[in-house]
């Protein structure tokens, strides 16, 4: 599973991208944040508050119920500020 | 029902010429009765920020701004739609953004560039980061609550 990273969350993690062998427990969106927060001191900064993150895979968004696609790329962010 | 027009999508750097997007919709065509230009721009927050850096995330950014333009071509009788949005770091007084609907009657272009707007604020993958003017460190800008509940307004999406 390929991830990216965005403004902040990238920063605090310290890398833009990574891929990762994901454990067979985690299904969903909300069960990789999770997961990636007990990664080390960057990923539980980034990931403090879990329920702001937002989650794109393949580059559309999705909800933290959702389920994970068996490969793919899947990104974190914060809440967008563009326009 | 007519066909729904195709928008135009553009991230980049490059600042757009607005009378050139204008004319790309309107040049020799007699139906278009109504053209509608929002361009956001960097401000200095009263002298106290010396650029915005924005970030996007590439790919994505394209295709969802394509399906906000899309949506709003379902919704409105448009006749073109263009949306452009730069991306890297803009001094006060450039340009960040921009829309152009055009259509018969004025009032499809007008919502739809309103709707562009609010959609593209909370679903667009761009973050702005101030740089102060003082040259302290960059602070992200923080997404505002009334950003989301404008969403509210235009129903289910």
């Amino acid at each position: 599973m390929k991830l990216v990273y965005f403004a902040w969350v990238r920063e605090r993690i310290g890398r833009e991208t990574e891929t990762v062998a994901l454990p067979q427990e985690v299904e969903t969106v909300a069960d990789l944040l999770a997961w990636l927060k007990g990664r080390g001191d960057g990923y539980a900064a980034a990931l403090e508050y879990p329920e702001v993150i937002r989650v794109a895979v393949d580059r559309e968004h999705v909800e933290h119920e959702a389920k994970l696609p068996a490969d793919g790329e899947v990104a974190l962010f914060p809440p967008m500020t563009g326009g | 029902m007519a066909e729904h027009c195709q928008p135009l999508v553009r991230v980049e750097a490059n600042d757009f010429d607005i009378a050139a997007e204008i004319d790309r919709l309107t040049a020799g065509r007699q139906d278009v009765g109504a053209v509608v230009t929002f361009t956001g721009r960097c401000r200095d927050e009263g002298g106290r920020l010396a650029a915005l850096e924005l970030e996007h995330y590439p790919g994505m950014a394209e295709a969802e701004i394509g399906r906000i333009a899309d949506e709003a071509a379902e919704r409105w009788p448009l006749t073109g739609l263009t949306v452009i949005h730069r991306f890297g770091k803009l001094r006060p007084g450039e340009n960040i953004v921009l829309v152009v609907a055009a259509s018969t009657h004025r009032k499809a272009a007008l919502e739809a560039a309103d709707f562009l707007m609010d959609f593209l604020k909370s679903r667009a993958p761009f973050w702005k980061k101030e740089h102060p003017a003082g040259g302290e460190d960059g602070r992200w800008v923080e997404a505002k609550a009334q950003d989301e509940e404008a969403l509210g307004r235009w129903g289910k999406v």
